[in-house]
């Protein structure tokens, strides 16, 4: 996959220059904090949020389990209402056509609205190679791609750059990619905004192609759907001529009445807004408004390895809200860098190793970035468990055994210099088998706090050794565990 | 094979597990949520809808069909806007008493010559009370999505009641989806910078909405 982060250090190691900085720890603490609470009471005011979650769960579950019949039916009416659709295997698939599609154009610019697709596959890079320019237009993004940088977090990407650190990258970088900055610039938000509204408006006036990804595609339809704040989402979906969204297969919905529970979820679990400012839907193309030329490239890229696990699938019901992220303790500290790939955070830990596999140390290590609390399944808006699939993905790193990679059935060996996770995994499955022994016996109770990072075992070690995690989490892993599987394991 | 076949072979491998009658469905998912948040009169419903709007910090006007030429006139001197952008079929005695020179959406207008304009006057499709979201579907009295887009002065107008539902499903049940929809709520805005949120980005700045009553 095009989108690794070459070279990037193994979790525990990058967690520790995350967690020695001072700037980052300090900005995400405030960052996380924030939101955490907003979010709690957008969610409070829905007295039906329960059934909304659940309706969500199983709108994914079920197109998830027939996604052949659902990528057919999307295919018949976006080409039906006027678009093109393309299949990519890979990311190296899907940045050709991308390419092919631009230079088709005769255009060697293209204006770009955020998508995590994109980031996964690497489409700067590739579009740059072949002497295209992309600009990134949502502010984050733009700070991000001044700076040089990565993304540090699903929906501000930007999170661990403050104020006064994005005024020097815009007073520097900016007259490089086109217009400069005001020379006085401040750092105020309101002055930084509006200098990246000068700088890209000349941009988006002149745009020929637009590049998006998409929050959800309706099946019945052909209808897509971008959820925005800023309005650069609506410049690249409505100016340019041509316009090419880039999806992963899993974004499906079967009905156009499924957006009534994501529109009420989303916006709420990621921005904690009752609604966010712009959400855009088309379908195909109309006369005069819009863009002439549509092609959905539908990305696998590891998707469909994903769904061949029966317990990792789950993992593809996420609509990226970046809950998960922000009630995470590890996250909070380590960082969205620490975790080597656009997905951080939780979701970033079962979601990374499962398209992409867990043969570098990195993804080897990330399912056990976490120390198993349960805030991420409790805040996400499709009920994804997160703790256990990051369970059932440690064991399968340790014990080795069958998935599907590429395509192929492979059987996987138990990874080398694991020993001591393979430890902790084998007391730990004695444990999740006896949950009455876990509740009663104090010695077991202590083992399971191998699973908590104070202790993590192995390559969480160097990490949590020196770090002054919270001891046990609101909620201890054994009465989470006993709440989420206890009854059907008991038996 | 090409690749939309070896993917959707992919899929199907991987749902080996999958029963062949897996329920229909409408079996597989309850609606068993909320068709609307709270019982509201038409009344109480369009109050809310201003508060919401008002909370994202749209401004919110109301008046009747006798006042709507003198409220847009004023809304548009407020703002020193010599030009404003119009959709093909916006009713003629909207703004029949405004001053400023009336630019109608063409196809031919570029995106440079709307960027000098400083206002842009639409109707709309929906309101929706419990979010404070407008719809616009495209229809004659509101054109291109560009057009509320680019100028950096929207005013909306709402026919109230007969516009406005109460919830995102009712809304959801009156739009069309083959018509391409911008669902705004509140002028532009990020969090970007350290999650301040600040109004304005590319989208337009200010946002008025005039509640209009049938
Ligand atoms: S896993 Fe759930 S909470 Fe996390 S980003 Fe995805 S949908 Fe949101």
């Amino acid at each position: 996959m095009s989108g690794t982060f070459v070279g990037m250090p193994a979790f525990p190691e990058a967690a520790r220059t995350a967690v020695d900085d001072p700037t980052l720890r300090g900005n995400l603490r405030h960052a996380t904090h924030t939101i955490r609470a907003k979010r709690a009471s957008a969610v409070a005011e829905l007295a039906d949020w329960a059934e909304l979650r659940e309706a969500g769960r199983r709108i994914k579950d079920h197109t998830l389990r027939h996604l052949d019949r659902f990528l057919e039916q999307l295919e018949a009416s976006v080409t039906a209402a006027g678009g093109t659709v393309h299949w990519a295997e890979d990311a190296e698939e899907a940045n050709r056509i991308v390419a092919a599609l631009v230079k088709e154009t005769g255009e060697s610019e293209v204006v770009k609205v955020k998508s995590m697709a994109t980031q996964e596959i690497g489409l700067n890079e590739a579009l740059q190679a072949e002497g295209i320019r992309a600009y990134e237009t949502d502010l984050a993004e733009l700070i991000v791609q001044l700076g040089k940088d990565r993304p540090s977090h699903i929906l501000v990407p930007a999170i661990h750059r403050n104020r006064g650190e994005i005024r020097d990258i815009f007073t520097h970088e900016m007259a490089a990619w086109g217009r400069p900055a005001p020379e006085d610039l401040t750092d105020t938000p309101a002055d930084l905004a509006e200098a990246a509204r000068l700088h890209l408006r000349e941009k988006f006036l002149r745009a020929k192609v637009g590049i998006s990804g998409a929050n959800f595609m309706v099946a019945e339809t052909g209808t897509l759907v971008v959820v925005e704040s800023e309005g650069n989402g609506r410049m690249c979906l409505t100016l340019p001529q041509t316009l090419i969204s880039v999806v992963g297969i899993e974004k499906i919905v079967p009905t156009w009445r499924d957006l009534e529970v994501f529109l009420q979820t989303l916006p709420r679990s990621s921005t904690a807004e009752r609604m966010n400012p712009y959400t855009s839907m088309w379908t195909g193309t109309s006369d005069e408004d819009g863009p002439r030329a549509f092609h959905l490239v539908l990305l696998d890229n590891g998707r469909t390895d994903t769904l061949a696990d029966q317990i990792g699938r789950q993992a593809l019901r996420c609509i990226r809200c970046s809950a998960c992220l922000n009630v995470c303790p590890v996250y909070e500290r380590a960082g969205g860098h620490a975790y080597g790939s656009v997905y951080p955070g939780p979701i970033g830990a079962i979601l990374t190793p499962q398209l992409r596999g867990t043969a570098s140390e990195i993804d080897a290590s990330l399912p056990y970035a976490s120390s198993l609390c349960g805030a991420c399944y409790e805040v996400c808006p499709v009920a994804i468990d997160i703790p256990e699939v990051l369970v059932h993905l440690r064991e399968r790193i340790v014990q080795g055994g069958p998935a599907v990679r590429h395509g192929n059935k492979v059987v996987l060996r138990p990874a080398r210099g694991h020993a001591a996770e393979r430890a902790a995994m084998r007391a730990a499955a004695w444990a999740f088998g006896h949950p009455g022994a876990l509740r009663t016996g104090q010695r077991l109770a202590a083992r399971s706090r191998r699973l908590h990072p104070r202790t993590l075992p192995g390559p969480g070690r160097a990490w949590s050794a020196t770090r002054d995690l919270p001891a046990m989490p609101a909620e201890p892993f054994r009465d989470w565990w006993q709440r989420t599987h206890g009854g059907k394991d008991a038996k | 094979m090409n690749s939309r076949d070896r993917i959707l072979g992919r899929v199907r491998r991987a749902l080996a597990d999958v029963p062949p009658h897996d329920g229909s469905y409408e079996e597989a998912v309850p609606r068993n949520y909320l068709r609307e948040h709270g019982k509201r009169t038409l009344q109480e419903t369009v109050d809310l809808l201003a508060e919401n709007l008002a909370d994202y910090r749209a401004i919110v006007h109301r008046t009747d069909t006798a006042d709507l030429p003198h409220l847009i006139t004023r809304l548009l001197a407020a703002h020193g806007s010599t030009e404003m952008l119009v959709p093909p079929e916006l009713p003629a005695s909207w703004t029949a008493a405004a001053d400023p020179v009336r630019i109608h959406d063409r196809a031919e207008l570029t995106p440079e010559r709307m960027d000098r304009v400083a206002s842009v006057v639409t109707g709309c499709a929906v309101a929706i009370a419990e979010t404070g979201t407008l719809v616009l579907d495209g229809s004659p009295d509101q054109g291109r999505r560009r057009i509320s887009l680019i100028p950096d002065h929207h005013i909306c107008v709402v026919r109230v009641p007969s516009q406005v539902v109460a919830s995102v499903p009712q809304a959801l049940e009156r739009l069309d989806p083959t018509s391409p929809l911008t669902w705004i709520s509140g002028p532009s805005a990020t969090s970007d910078i350290e999650l301040n949120r600040v109004e304005g980005v590319h989208g337009p700045r200010t946002l008025e909405v005039i509640l209009l009553d049938d």
